[in-house]
């Protein structure tokens, strides 16, 4: 082609437009492929409600039940234990569960975080990294805090929680432990992942 | 070209008519010439150099150990711890395989963090090397990928619960954090989903991306050179009759033999430890790793593996109390650019970024981003500060041969506190280690971020015109 006849200016042009049409695909055909990552029909479906048995759980005993994947916890608390519940107010970040309302059914956004005082329900999953905090129930000194009440303890990164499952002051966590959406069929039975209505 | 035009090759006996058939359709004896028989590399070359080419070779040795474990092995949730444990049973010859590839990996990041040590020692990040740090850093980044992906296939308690913390990482990040994080995993939880996904990336996503960095970082080795100990140009004194470096010696078969001493050296070593203790007192294979996973119960003591603990320390040294001497390291940085730096624009830019920093540190209440999410941020920042380290350099030498006291004390402290950092970062925390980690925390990043101010100041030496030999 001869040199003057070429238009560079329609040249720009033309390789600007191409560029920009090929980005454009090229973003567009990323999309189906970034899709497929997420969870897949059947992982969304596997969320369904589980029933727990509380009738054989003894006054400061813990039963574990997975939900969603997730250990929930099931802690029927004695007077002494709900005792230092009501003692650890001054220590806990977030006593009324007011910072991520989400991680608190309405109707356990209380003091003690539960419909029925007795029974504390909370996905044990710490709020930090995601590890599974361990119970402490005795109220003894421990080498993670002198005064020890007796709550949960978190391994990976030292994050402590009161029975109410309230995180302590200046520790890792930002946030309580969540209270899954749950409700009482009877006085002995428990459905996990389905809301308490009309309270 | 035409074929005619290509000199037949010489000195190869009986292989000469092959070779420039060869030779007349592809590249053959130019790249031989370019990247080993005519590739001049300094004559003073020492211990520190033995790393690159002991890099390539782990890097061989994990492609083929890991080839053959796909094999045998299972990327199910269900399946997958038993797999292993059929490979270190039942397959024949299965235990060495795995062996070869766990401890591989621990020697992967032995080898590279030597050989970015060498880096750091002669200033082989100076100019015009940047781009084969540049590179270097981010081979170091798939490493990384690799290491944490490919910990999560045995589907042992610390696969699980490493994995469900490191990706619970990204949920700290504000606003689309929560969806990131399940995107990432594929499921709410660490799941089947997560392990099928990270065996992709561990198998074929990031082995292909590192293949091409490591072509890469070579190749802009080869255009520039390599450094050596003096940290002096070779190319400034050429041989007026060949033009070559006089202080040059060709790659092949000078650096080729003496690597191979190095080959034979390193897998001695490897030998030992592989089949002496392969987990390396828990070290390299953790003992919680031999217990499957159970998504209901957190191992008693979490921690990652050795190569990534010095930024998991820097992770957990973030805590509330830390936040106002880091808002305070912040203000006080940006005040120490407004008050030596000379260009505007420069430090208007330092200033916006410190008032936002400072702003979400420790502003109004409301806005405050958790600590957690600045651990994040920390740990983060420690990976890929390294990328900036060719131009936090200002010192006029590059070679610690020839710097001053205070950047040998630096670079000593900087060694020190990655250590110290890294031993932490395997221990439960108590209050005494949090206090260290944070001190340490603070040295690390004061070795990158003072840098350009402590090599300026500093007493150098001259550099001499020629390597020392």
């Amino acid at each position: 082609m001869a040199d003057k006849e070429l238009d560079q200016g329609k040249r720009r042009f033309l390789v600007a437009a191409t560029s920009v049409a090929g980005g454009i695909a090229g973003a567009a055909a990323a999309v189906p492929f970034v899709a497929s990552m997420l969870p897949s029909e059947r992982a969304k479906a596997a969320g369904a409600p589980v029933e727990a048995d509380i009738g054989n759980l003894a006054p400061g005993e813990m039963t574990r039940v997975e939900w969603r994947g997730k250990p929930v916890w099931i802690v029927r608390r004695t007077p002494e234990m709900l005792e230092t519940v009501k003692s650890s107010e001054t220590k806990v970040a977030d006593p009324r569960s007011e910072r991520n309302k989400e991680l608190t059914p309405e109707y356990a956004r209380n003091e003690l975080r539960s419909i029925k005082p007795e029974y504390l329900v909370v996905v044990g999953i710490c709020s930090h990294l995601g590890c599974s905090p361990v119970d402490k129930f005795k109220a003894q000194p421990e080498a993670f805090a002198s005064d020890w009440k007796g709550g949960f303890y978190c391994p990976c990164h030292g994050s402590l929680f009161d029975l109410a499952g309230r995180v302590y002051k200046n520790k890792p966590a930002p946030d309580n432990l969540e209270v899954p959406p749950h409700k009482y069929l009877s006085d002995t039975k428990l459905v996990i992942g389905e809301h308490t209505k009309g309270t | 070209m035409a074929i005619a035009e290509k000199q037949p090759v010489t000195g190869a006996g009986p292989f000469n008519g092959v070779l420039t058939w060869v030779d007349q359709r592809f590249p053959l004896m130019s790249l031989w010439r370019d990247h080993l028989a005519e590739y001049y590399a300094p004559k003073n070359f020492n211990f520190w150099y033995y790393f690159g080419s002991l890099a390539m070779l782990v890097l061989v040795l994990q492609i083929v150990t890991g080839i053959f474990l796909t094999m045998h092995y299972k990327p199910d949730a269900a399946q997958a711890f038993a797999s292993v444990e059929y490979i270190m049973r039942d397959v024949p010859g299965g235990w060495l395989i795995r062996y070869l590839h766990s401890t591989g990996a621990s020697f992967f990041f032995i080898v590279v963090y030597l050989h970015m040590f060498r880096g750091l020692l002669y200033g082989s990040y100076r100019k015009p090397r940047e781009l084969i740090w540049v590179f270097g850093m981010l081979i170091y980044l798939c490493l990384m990928a690799e290491g944490f992906f490919g910990y999560l296939l045995p589907w042992g308690q610390m696969s699980y619960w490493g994995a469900q913390v490191i990706v619970n990482l990204f949920d700290a990040i504000p606003w689309i954090g929560p969806t990131l994080a399940i995107w990432i995993r594929g499921d709410y939880v660490v799941a089947d989903a997560t392990l099928n996904r990270f065996f992709a990336f561990h198998v074929i996503a990031i082995p292909l991306l590192l293949l091409g960095l490591v072509a890469a970082h070579i190749m802009a080795l080869h255009e520039v050179g390599s450094n050596n100990p003096d940290g002096v140009e070779i190319k400034k004194v050429k041989d007026p009759r060949t033009g070559h470096p006089v202080d040059g010696i060709p790659f092949h078969p000078y650096y080729t033999v003496k690597d191979t001493l190095g080959v034979v050296a390193f897998l001695i070593l490897f030998s030992v430890i592989l089949f002496f203790m392969p987990e390396f007192g828990g070290y390299f294979l953790e003992y919680n790793n031999f217990i499957p996973a159970d998504p209901l119960k957190t191992p008693a003591h979490i921690a990652p593996v050795w190569y990534f603990t010095p930024y998991y320390s820097m992770l957990r040294a973030v805590t509330e109390d830390f936040m106002i001497f880091l808002a305070l390291g912040v203000a006080a940085y940006v005040v120490l650019i407004w008050r030596t730096l000379r260009d505007m624009r420069f430090k208007a830019a330092a200033a916006v970024v410190g008032v936002v920093l400072v702003f979400f540190m420790k502003g109004p209440e409301q806005f405050i981003l958790d600590p957690k999410v600045w651990g994040v941020v920390l740990m983060g920042a420690g990976t890929l500060i390294y990328f900036l380290l060719p131009w936090l350099d200002q010192s006029p030498v590059k070679s610690i041969r020839y710097k001053g006291p205070i950047a040998k004390i630096a670079l000593t402290l900087f060694v020190v506190s990655f250590v110290v950092l890294g031993y932490l970062g395997t221990l439960s925390v108590t209050e005494g280690r949090t206090l260290m980690a944070q001190v340490f925390t603070l040295v690390y990043f004061a070795f990158f971020l003072l840098m350009p101010w402590y090599t300026r100041m500093d007493r150098t030496r001259p550099e001499p015109e020629r390597v020392t030999g």
